[in-house]
């Protein structure tokens, strides 16, 4: 099988998906690239992350568009073109820039089938790169995901490596419900085996990483790396983990993660939002209403600080999760 | 319009200083020395001094993630900006914000942006603010040609307009947003008259002409500032970098960024026309020219120099100082 990239897989699956289903298009803000441009090299750019490259070439302007910067009105026009039966793919680059559109997300997009008693069905997509490790600063680090998860509705997608991306891409176009795809976008040079052909990855079904028996570890996007990378150098000490990458969190598999916890009794949850409503909290939260009595040892949540993501690459080290702070944590558990 | 020479020297001045802090910027993010994203203002220098020149440290601007030119036009401490860049606790804002966020709020200046169109409605505030207060002060947003397409620059257009604000709103037009052209991104063909559709005045200039942004600017800042309501600037420029560095730039022309350094750049056109006038001679340009690189040099001597932030200051201004993250 051969080694792809996540952004290459991503784009896998939205190639396949458009060739296989016409109501499927993409919209964004240089999705193609160059339009109006002297050069006249229209689709030459496929999105400021590559994500989208080479759609424009195989499917022309009505199925790779373009469009100003005007994040609601893609958002909008997303959630429109969805109810009424496409399957649209939109990209708002940073997930940052929800500050701009959640109205369209939130009010709209992620309430119709809801309000209207079940009967619309809003089968959009909305693509953002997500995360931290750029120096990108306060407004282009957020991952945003964990407060988009407190928003009934919306089904909320962070994959962690290059062929959970493609399934779960795949799986999100397929989806009748609005679903909002984060893409930690360090990891878009992250690669790992992708088959190339088409196959799904069940929302709310959690991957198992690791396994392993003192200790549960729960991590998000980015941060699975990070986990796996302390989990492995904790082996040498004994000490086992189950390693749990939810996928999705929302749907949320708890019954993988309370399966763990009561089996180990331990957890550390990991991911690299701020603490205050957010994964990890949530995470501790069900593990102190669902599993408190397996629980031999303080839940411990290992996470970004309540600040906005600082700038200098010195500040976003110390405020970014390591692979020390999550060892730490885990040997924490054990004390 | 005639122009002291004093003001003619600092233009100048101010306009060099922009592109060789811009240049010097781009060979460090090469060298490694600075991280993140930076958007280089090379080629739209007379935009920003230009307008900057008719206001005061009480005026305020707010800039775009293309900032640099802006800041340093309205008065930012270039050392400051720099050690800033280079990520350092003694840059104007502590290593925290970066390229994008560069801010001084003694200058008047309420800061670069990260976001598209997250400035206009914010200089509408501070617009409001001079209003109620009758103070006599005006404030300056800037836009690119793809930033008055967001919904936050059509609201806070209409807003100053419905409130009768001095706010001005500076129009940078170098033809990309990103990757995309204006004649795709902007459905009319002519952004000087929607702008004017929101219901003031709009005064055309080349950007890449100092005297020609001066006096466009000056009849926009006169009117908001004499309680006609808000104004705006629309000019035609360009930028002589891609969007971000490293950006390949497949929408350019063959031939279209020789051209505009040939034929765009303000600071020979500048020259040119002292030439002609005789205001002020190549000498006396010449010795601007040494003093501002001798101050961009020691600007990143100062930052390579300067201390590095510790991890206790990643918890500091939040909304209180927290302990160590
Ligand atoms: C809300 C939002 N959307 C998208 C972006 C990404 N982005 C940064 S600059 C830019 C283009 C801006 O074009 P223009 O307003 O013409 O300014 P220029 O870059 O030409 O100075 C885009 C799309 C962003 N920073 N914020
Ligand atoms: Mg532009």
């Amino acid at each position: 099988m051969a080694e792809k990239t996540m952004r290459d897989a991503i784009n896998e699956a939205l190639h396949q998906a458009m060739a296989q289903d016409d109501s499927v298009f993409v919209i964004g803000e240089d999705v193609a690239g160059c339009n109006g441009s002297p050069s006249g090299d229209v689709g030459a750019v496929g999105g400021v992350f590559g994500v989208t490259g080479g759609l424009y070439k195989a499917f022309g302007p009505n199925r790779c568009i373009d469009t100003p910067i005007s994040e609601s009105a893609i958002v909008g026009a997303a959630a429109g073109a969805a109810l009424v039966g496409m399957r649209p793919v939109a990209e708002i680059m940073f997930a940052d820039f929800i500050g701009v559109c959640m109205d369209q997300i939130v009010n709209q997009m992620g309430k119709f089938r809801y309000m209207f008693g079940g009967k619309s069905k809003c089968p959009a997509v909305i693509r953002f790169a997500s995360g931290g490790g750029f120096s990108a600063a306060g407004q282009h680090s957020q991952s945003m995901y964990q407060v988009m998860t407190s928003f009934p509705g919306l089904k909320v997608v962070i994959p962690s490596n290059a062929y959970d991306a493609k399934g779960l891409m795949l799986q999100a176009i397929a989806d009748d419900d609005p679903v909002l795809f984060f893409e930690p976008k360090a990891l878009y040079q992250e690669a790992c085996e992708v088959p190339d052909e088409m196959y799904t990855i069940p929302f709310g079904e959690a991957g198992f990483v690791r396994e392993g028996d003192d200790v549960t570890v729960v991590a998000f996007g980015q941060m699975v790396n990070r986990a796996a990378a302390a989990i492995d150098a904790l082996e040498g000490e004994g000490i086992s983990c189950d390693l749990i990458d939810p996928r999705t969190s929302s749907p949320l598999d708890e019954g993988a993660i309370l399966e763990s916890v009561e089996a180990t009794g331990r957890l550390v949850v990991v991911d690299e939002s701020p603490p205050r409503c957010g994964l990890t909290a949530d995470i501790a939260g069900l593990a102190a209403s669902k599993a408190f009595h397996s629980l031999k040892a303080p839940v411990q949540q290992v996470c970004a600080p309540h600040s906005p993501t600082p700038f200098s690459p010195e500040l976003e080290a110390a405020y970014l999760p390591s692979v020390d702070k999550i060892s730490a944590a885990i040997k924490a558990t054990l004390a | 319009m005639s122009i002291p020479r004093d003001r003619l020297e600092r233009a100048y001045r101010q306009m060099k200083t922009i592109r060789e802090f811009e240049e010097r910027t781009h060979a460090e993010i090469m060298n490694g020395q600075i991280a993140g994203f930076t958007h280089l203002y090379t080629g739209q220098e007379a935009n920003a001094v230009g307008v900057c020149e008719h206001l005061n440290d009480e005026d305020t601007i707010i800039s775009t993630h293309r900032g640099h030119g802006h800041c340093i036009a309205k008065g930012a401490d270039v050392i400051g900006m720099m050690k800033e860049l280079f990520g350092s606790s003694e840059g104007l804002c502590k290593g925290k914000g970066g390229s994008m966020h560069v801010a001084d709020m003694e200058k008047g200046i309420l800061g670069a942006n990260g976001i598209v169109a997250g400035g206009p409605p914010i200089s509408v505030g501070a617009a409001l603010a001079a209003k109620i207060r009758n103070n006599g002060r005006v404030a300056v947003s800037f836009s690119g040609d793809g930033s008055v397409n967001q919904g936050t620059c059509f609201e806070a257009m209409n807003l100053a307009v419905v409130l009768q604000v001095p706010a001005v709103f500076v129009i940078e037009n170098n033809y990309y947003s990103e990757h995309t052209n204006i004649s795709y991104a902007v459905g009319c063909d002519d952004l000087k008259a929607r702008t004017e559709g929101f219901g003031f005045p709009v005064f055309v200039a080349d950007g890449a002409d100092f005297f020609s942004v001066y006096e466009a600017a000056g009849k926009a800042i006169e009117h908001a500032r004499s309680g006609n309501g808000p104004a705006g600037v629309f000019a035609e420029t360009g930028r002589f970098h891609g969007h971000f560095v490293g950006d390949p730039q497949a929408y350019r022309a063959e031939g279209e960024l020789d051209d505009l350094r040939e034929n765009s750049c303000c600071l020979k056109n500048f020259r040119a026309k002292m030439a002609q006038t005789g205001e002020i001679s190549a000498a006396e340009l010449d010795a601007i020219d040494a003093e501002v690189m001798a101050l961009i040099e020691a600007s990143v001597a100062a930052a390579k120099a300067a201390p590095r932030p510790t991890a206790e200051q990643v918890t500091q201004d939040v909304y209180i100082n927290y302990g160590a993250a």
